[in-house]
């Protein structure tokens, strides 16, 4: 292993057993089955999936909190499992979408009651309180009781908190899960800002937001049923799609118009149809832009009038489709075992 | 580092305790809780005593249940303000996880939670004794304490306390449903096998090894002693004894006790995090 990496699995596993209502129905259930990532000191590495996918799983087991059934993991230098006092002091972890925290402190009581179990020194924890909630915009609420924020105000509180102990290695569980489209903007921005102040920073988050993962990370893990698909830069992910030419038709009416009848094109490698207020919405996948011609063509022939149509550039939204065959929102739906 | 580490986690425990514990919105409620709860626990026993003894009061075996009652209040607030700050931190705040990512040493924070309850436990036997004292007929001879035995067997028997807390803690840790139970299950069972309010003689003579075997009971008799003398005869089970045994039982039990706990405690937080139960919400 080298010192370099920030975090390192070899054939990682997780079964949870599931204990049924009566004994016969004890039951596993596989959400990690043969993890291996490398993640670089300095990256800024997203973990991408559905609900489901095993990526809480993954952020448990590499941060102690959770042993793993096969495999190993090593996080700045030291393995998750057999040596947790190593890890623990040079890494932090916040999970989205909870209101975690004690309600009778104020703000500013929480984090430093944190920052002293890290044994940051009080003036200087002080120091960093105040510059942190000035950057998500809490420093005015300060000295609220926390159990007098809002859930979304709670959570930058959350946030914050990771921060705070300058961890090494950071683990973000959808951090930006459940708050508004500003709050989001300013913890994106807050992140790539932390990031940028110190070259040897590590953070690892997870999403099932496909823009958050191609704006932010530098490296994406695709994840789906315990298993990585795929793990690349987002770019990379794309190329492998760039062949395709995508597009986005809005149409009205749909006159009957089937997903069987567009995949009959040669030409169509990919079709989806989803119904809209006023007709539907065509996302096509063609070999080459020239076969667009075709598909007009068979609109004609149904009565189906074009209101729209966009070329769009591939996302990692279709990188999973290429490599799952379905969705992300279709896998969560029908995914489950 | 290492003393550090255990220091600061003992210490911002404490701290953190002391503020949960102290937030009392409510003064009334407070002075109710600790104040009004006791003394009347206290004046039920006597009344019932009163009636069964019909009204002798000058029994040795009077303040012998007083004072085991009274003390036997440390059994509960320490033993569960420990173990009960795993189901607060995990269920209530949803910060045990947060915890024990954290670089600080799970057992002494546990341990440091356990302090504020000791200090309001300490305030409710206080005023339970005084109010004896002063309205219920108990009779103490200042002039004839013994303070040193009094101090060493209370400091001993609050660490071992304790440390059956941490007991309890893990237990916690590994049992995702009616977790809230345990320590308040065990503060009542240890009532009946510790001779808080009546000697083990009086139990089933099977039933009497469990409370030879309870670090608890030596501890009550040597407070006891310490604070009466021989009124503490009425305890006829240990009466062979003296004071220098009871405490050297006290003290080998309480090893025990301690030892056997770190353990339990070690055992169950390993399983908590192979069965992923440390940030388990039962969400009633
Ligand atoms: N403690 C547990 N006991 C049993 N099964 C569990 C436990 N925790 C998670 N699972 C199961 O493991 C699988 C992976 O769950 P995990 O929480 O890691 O998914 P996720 O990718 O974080 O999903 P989401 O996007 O919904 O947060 C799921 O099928 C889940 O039901
Ligand atoms: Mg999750």
């Amino acid at each position: 292993m080298s010192a370099s990496l920030a975090i390192e699995t070899k054939d990682l596993g997780r079964i949870y057993k599931l204990r049924g209502s009566k004994k016969e129905t004890r039951k596993e259930l596989v959400a990690l089955q043969g993890v291996n990532l490398t993640v670089e000191r300095g990256e800024l590495f997203g973990l991408l999936g559905p609900n489901g996918a095993g990526k809480t799983t993954l952020i448990k087991v590499l941060t102690t909190l959770l042993s793993p059934t096969s495999g190993w993991a090593r996080v700045a230098g030291a393995d998750v499992h057999a040596e947790p006092d190593l890890v623990r002091p040079r890494i932090n972890m916040v999970s989205g979408g909870e209101s975690s925290g004690y309600g009778l402190l104020t703000v500013r009581e929480n984090l430093w009651m944190f920052s002293q179990f890290y044994g940051v020194p009080s003036k200087e924890a002080n120091e960093r309180i105040e510059a942190l909630l000035e950057m998500v915009g809490l420093k005015d609420r300060m000295n609220t009781k926390s159990s007098d924020l809002s859930t979304g105000l709670r959570q930058k509180m959350n946030i914050v908190r990771g921060f705070l102990t300058e961890p090494e290695v950071l683990f973000l569980d959808e951090p930006t899960l459940g708050l508004d489209v500003g709050a989001m903007r300013d913890v994106r921005k807050f992140i790539l800002d932390w990031l940028k102040a110190d070259k040897e920073r590590t953070l690892l988050l997870t999403t099932h937001y496909m823009a958050e993962a191609e704006e932010l990370c530098d490296r994406v893990a695709i994840i789906n049923k315990g298993k990585v698909l795929a793990c690349d830069k987002p770019s990379v992910l794309k190329q492998r799609l760039q062949k395709d030419a995508l597009f986005e038709i809005q149409v009205s009416p749909l006159n009957g118009l089937t997903q069987q009848h567009l995949l009959d094109q040669p030409e169509v490698t990919k079709a989806a149809i989803s119904e809209t207020e006023t007709g539907a919405k065509l996302s096509l996948s063609l070999v080459e832009e020239s076969a667009l011609a075709r598909v007009i063509n068979l609109f004609t022939q149904k009565d189906v009038k074009v209101m729209n149509l966009t070329k769009r550039e591939p996302t990692l939204e279709d990188v999973f489709v290429d490599l799952v065959g379905r969705s992300m929102a279709e896998e969560e739906e029908h995914g489950q075992p | 580092m290492q003393t550090s580490t255990s220091w600061r986690s003992f210490r911002m425990a404490a701290w953190l305790g002391w503020v949960i514990e102290s937030n009392w919105t409510d003064p009334f409620l407070f002075a109710v809780y600790s104040i009004v709860k006791p003394i009347s626990g206290a004046a039920i026993l006597v009344i019932m005593y009163g009636i069964i003894s019909q009204g002798n009061y000058d029994s040795a075996l009077f303040p012998y249940i007083y004072l085991g009652n009274a003390f036997y209040i440390y059994v509960g607030a320490v033993m569960t303000g420990v173990s009960w700050a795993v189901v607060d931190d995990r269920e209530h705040y949803k910060t045990l996880k947060y915890m024990y990512i954290a670089p600080i040493y799970i057992p002494l924070y546990l341990l440091g939670r356990g302090v504020a309850r000791f200090i309001t436990g300490s305030i409710a036997v206080f005023i339970t004794i005084a109010a004896g004292l002063l309205f219920l007929n108990v009779k103490i001879n200042f002039a004839e304490v013994d303070w040193l035995l009094f101090f060493v067997t209370l400091f001993v028997g609050v660490v071992m306390l304790a440390l059956l807390g941490l007991l309890l803690a893990g237990i916690t840790l590994t049992v995702a449903r009616h977790e809230g139970f345990i320590g308040e299950a065990t503060a009542g069972a240890l009532y009946i096998f510790s001779g808080a309010i009546f000697p083990l003689d009086v139990l089933p003579e099977w039933l009497r090894p469990v409370g030879y075997f309870m670090p608890t009971t030596y501890w009550l008799e040597l407070l006891r002693r310490s604070l009466v003398g021989d009124v503490a005869q009425a305890f006829p089970t240990l009466a062979n004894f003296s004071n220098m045994e009871i405490l050297g039982v006290l003290l080998a039990l309480s090893v025990f006790f301690g030892t056997v706990s770190i353990y339990v405690f070690r055992w169950c937080d390993a399983r908590a995090r192979e069965l992923g139960l440390i940030d388990r919400t039962t969400n009633y």
